[in-house]
């Protein structure tokens, strides 16, 4: 671009020139988390895909636990229910609450058409085109009311009609029709009893029954969800979503057509729901209307933001973490697994510049803990229980955990009232950690994981469902903190 | 036939008239500077000719057919692109995508080509992605190669201007709008920008209008200057007859003491 003499600087830019340099020197300085990024990023995406797909077809092989199978199923199902969401919420950036009403759109239009219920035994091949098409048209209709409203204002429409979606298939279950003289009332939906003996899938003249057999369609599904949402990312179409989602007015101004496009978001996304909702319906065997409520709306938005709003990898990712965590979490053994892994994890990663400092942290701990137990139960042997290790435990690979553990918890025999007064107290002195600095702050920490560690074994163990929501919550307020982008997403500006 | 033409165009804001009964016509080839005190009309101008505003009385034509009633995509697939005063750039995205975004209605691809990687697809996003780093290499080494994939908010304010002039050039316009394209840039920068706008005349082909407050600028640049006041056009011609202009001086500075009024 440069002519003329005094020209020459111009249109050059030293930065860019120096763009090598400086990504040598991050590599030099040899952060995990920049190390990582750069491999992922620099694998193939195709390949990732590849991988993906012939890991998790080997799970069936690997694993004969069918309740196992059945969580990996239902995993899919939410890698597809979270991928549709991202083209939505992601993507375009429309937050659209009333997402998990196509789910349920899908599944209870396949129940009534494979069911007792009316007596229809539609296939399979015809009931789901015909899903497709019907979310598509119903989410374009929740669209297009919606296309003047943006953020919070988009969210309370788009909830309402999740709402009433929701209410209806509690409620279709006493309908009267004008001019038709019904007996009694049409019972559509079934009401809170849903409907049952759905169909199983059938394909080429094949029945899917067996666990397994699901479990491999529905993987088949996701492949091709995630391809789809894949492609739209990158292409026009994605990059015009995304447009919109930055700056509407711009968008339009380039030659965007919002409207449409918008619309082309819901339909997109309410297509992939309804079609979770048909596989999901089949493998059930049974559909409910408390299968489609609020809660699976707000586990999905969970996974969505974990993994990153707008990454594909994200929703992934996020889906899968947050679906066979809980279940992970349901064995105390695996639960205390986790809970002192992911403890000792992060003291050192707190501490990884002073190494010796996190070691001597975590060593005090350890002998605040074996202390605590000599002097306490030689003083006090009633107050305290001296738990045996149950048979199953003791033979599996947890025993040495469990019995290093009984030589430094302490287990009281009356665990409910100490335990919620450790509970209180880990609370008062976990806050006063946070308020000090230096050394009461390190000092103090150990009492506070000592006391953390009782809570969790005295109450929290003994209550795996809150405890799994518990940990849910922290999982999601931690990685906010420190990652607010998500696992797989890019930083993201609000304003310049 | 002049490329754009406004008849008695009229924008009223509740009781501020923003334009006001305004003519103007800009022939293809040229380069048009709109000047004018701040609230002059200017912006708004703009808006009423990309369609973010739907005018209330009057006309704008553009190649001989009029714009009334056209959604702002539909103008830009005819021919007009425009910048912002206020950078409007896709923050959250790479500097590449930002541009290709612009190619939108040079394109066609829907979702069926889309998903199934047709042939037709790869080669339309081949083409586009061409089209995108052509425009970016307008300014020569400043947005290309690793810039490509950085994300738009890591630009300098300077580059974020370049940026968008980049994605107006993709859209590949006729007409091209540039909303104080030197604003908030530095003495350097800003006669860079100064060259610039007439290497997009001269090279590639574009007729300019564009708002300017940097008088070296206009002057440097403009076949033709336009002065606003209260949405009024209050004079037009050479950059010398513009400047000398006893209303557009009293628009400026105010008017001499012992005047009218």
């Amino acid at each position: 671009m440069s002519n003329g003499p005094d020209w020459e600087q111009f249109g050059k830019d030293e930065w860019a020139a120096q763009e090598e340099a400086r990504l040598g020197e991050a590599e030099a300085a040899g952060r995990l988390s920049f190390r990582l990024r750069r491999a992922w990023k620099g694998v193939d995406s195709r390949l990732k895909m590849l991988a993906a797909l012939a890991v998790a077809s080997m799970v069936p092989l690997l694993v004969h636990n069918s309740y196992l199978l059945r969580v990996a199923g239902l995993t899919g199902l939410y890698i597809m229910l979270s991928l549709g969401l991202n083209v939505v919420a992601g993507f375009a950036g429309l937050l659209d609450l009333g997402y998990v009403a196509f789910y349920g759109l899908g599944a209870y239009t396949y129940a009534l058409l494979a069911s007792p219920q009316f007596h229809q035994h539609w296939p399979f091949w015809l009931i789901l085109p015909l899903v497709i098409l019907v979310t598509a048209l119903f989410g374009r209709l929740l669209g297009s009311p919606s296309l003047r409203l943006r953020g919070d204002y988009l969210a309370i429409v788009t909830l309402g009609f999740g709402q009433i979606a929701s209410l209806l298939f509690l409620n279709l279950d006493r309908v009267s029709l004008p001019f038709l003289h019904l007996d009694r009332p049409l019972n559509i939906t079934g009401g809170p009893n849903g409907i049952i003996n759905v169909d199983d899938i059938r394909i080429l003249g094949h029945t899917v029954e067996t666990v397994s057999g699901y479990y491999y369609l529905i993987l088949i599904f996701v492949a091709l969800v995630f391809l789809v949402v894949f492609h739209l990312d990158r292409s026009r179409i994605g990059r015009a979503w995304r447009a919109i989602r930055e700056d509407e007015l711009a968008a339009q101004s380039m030659g965007v057509d919002v409207r449409r496009l918008k619309l082309l978001a819901f339909s997109a996304g309410a297509a992939i729901a309804g079609t979770a909702g048909v596989l999901f319906a089949a493998w059930q065997g049974a559909v409910f209307p408390s299968n489609f409520d609020v809660s699976i709306l707000i586990i999905l938005y969970s996974m969505v933001v974990l993994g990153g709003v707008g990454s594909i990898w994200g929703a992934v990712s996020g889906a899968l973490i947050l679906s066979v965590l809980p279940e992970l979490l349901r064995s105390p053994e695996v639960a205390r697994l986790i809970f002192y892994g992911a403890l000792i994890l992060a003291v050192l990663g707190l501490w990884r510049r002073a190494r010796m400092r996190g070691l001597a942290l975590l060593g005090s701990v350890g002998v605040l803990g074996i202390a605590l137990k000599v002097t306490l139960t030689a003083l006090r042997p009633a107050w305290f229980l001296q738990p045996e290790l149950k048979v199953s435990v003791a033979r599996s690979t947890f025993a040495p955990l469990m019995k290093a553990l009984n030589w430094w918890m302490l287990f009281p025999r009356e665990s409910r009232g100490v335990g919620n007064a450790a509970f209180v107290l880990a609370l008062f002195l976990l806050l006063g950690v946070l308020r000090l600095k230096g050394t009461a702050r390190y000092v103090l920490l150990v009492p506070g994981l000592y006391t953390l560690a009782f809570v969790w074994e005295t109450r929290l163990v003994e209550e795996p469902s809150v405890t799994r929501m518990l940990i849910f919550g922290a999982l999601l307020v931690l990685t906010m903190n420190y990652r607010p982008q998500g696992l797989f997403g890019e930083r993201w500006v609000q304003k310049l | 036939m002049p490329l754009l033409e406004m008849r008695g165009l009229t924008k009223r804001f509740g009781g501020l008239t923003a334009v006001n009964d305004l003519d103007l016509r800009v022939e293809p080839g040229e380069i048009v500077s709109l000047i004018g005190p701040n609230g002059a009309g200017k912006t708004t101008l703009f808006n009423l000719i990309t369609g973010l505003y739907p005018p209330d009385g009057g006309d704008v034509v553009f190649e001989g057919q009029s714009l009334g009633g056209l959604q702002p995509h539909q103008i830009t697939a005819r021919g007009i692109a425009r910048t912002f005063q206020t950078l409007r750039i896709f923050t959250n995205m790479t500097v590449l995508e930002n541009v290709m975004v612009a190619q939108h209605s040079r394109s066609r691809a829907g979702a069926a080509e889309t998903i199934l990687r047709l042939p037709s697809f790869r080669r339309e996003e081949a083409r586009i992605r061409q089209k995108a780093a052509e425009a970016l290499s307008f300014f020569g080494t400043r947005l290309v190669g690793f810039r490509f994939d950085q994300l738009a908010y890591s630009l300098s304010y300077a580059n974020r201007r370049r940026l968008e002039i980049a994605r107006a050039m993709a859209a590949e316009p006729k007409l091209l709008l540039l909303d104080e394209p030197t604003a908030g840039m530095n003495p350097h920068e800003t006669l860079e920008m100064t060259r610039m706008i007439g290497q997009l005349r001269d090279q590639k082909g574009y007729t300019i209008l564009f708002i300017e407050h940097d008088m070296k600028v206009v002057q440097g640049v403009s076949d033709r200057v336009v002065a606003l006041d209260h949405g009024c056009k209050i004079a037009e011609g050479s950059y010398e007859e513009v400047a000398h202009n006893e209303r557009v001086i009293e628009a400026y500075l105010g008017r001499r003491r012992g005047g009218e009024r």
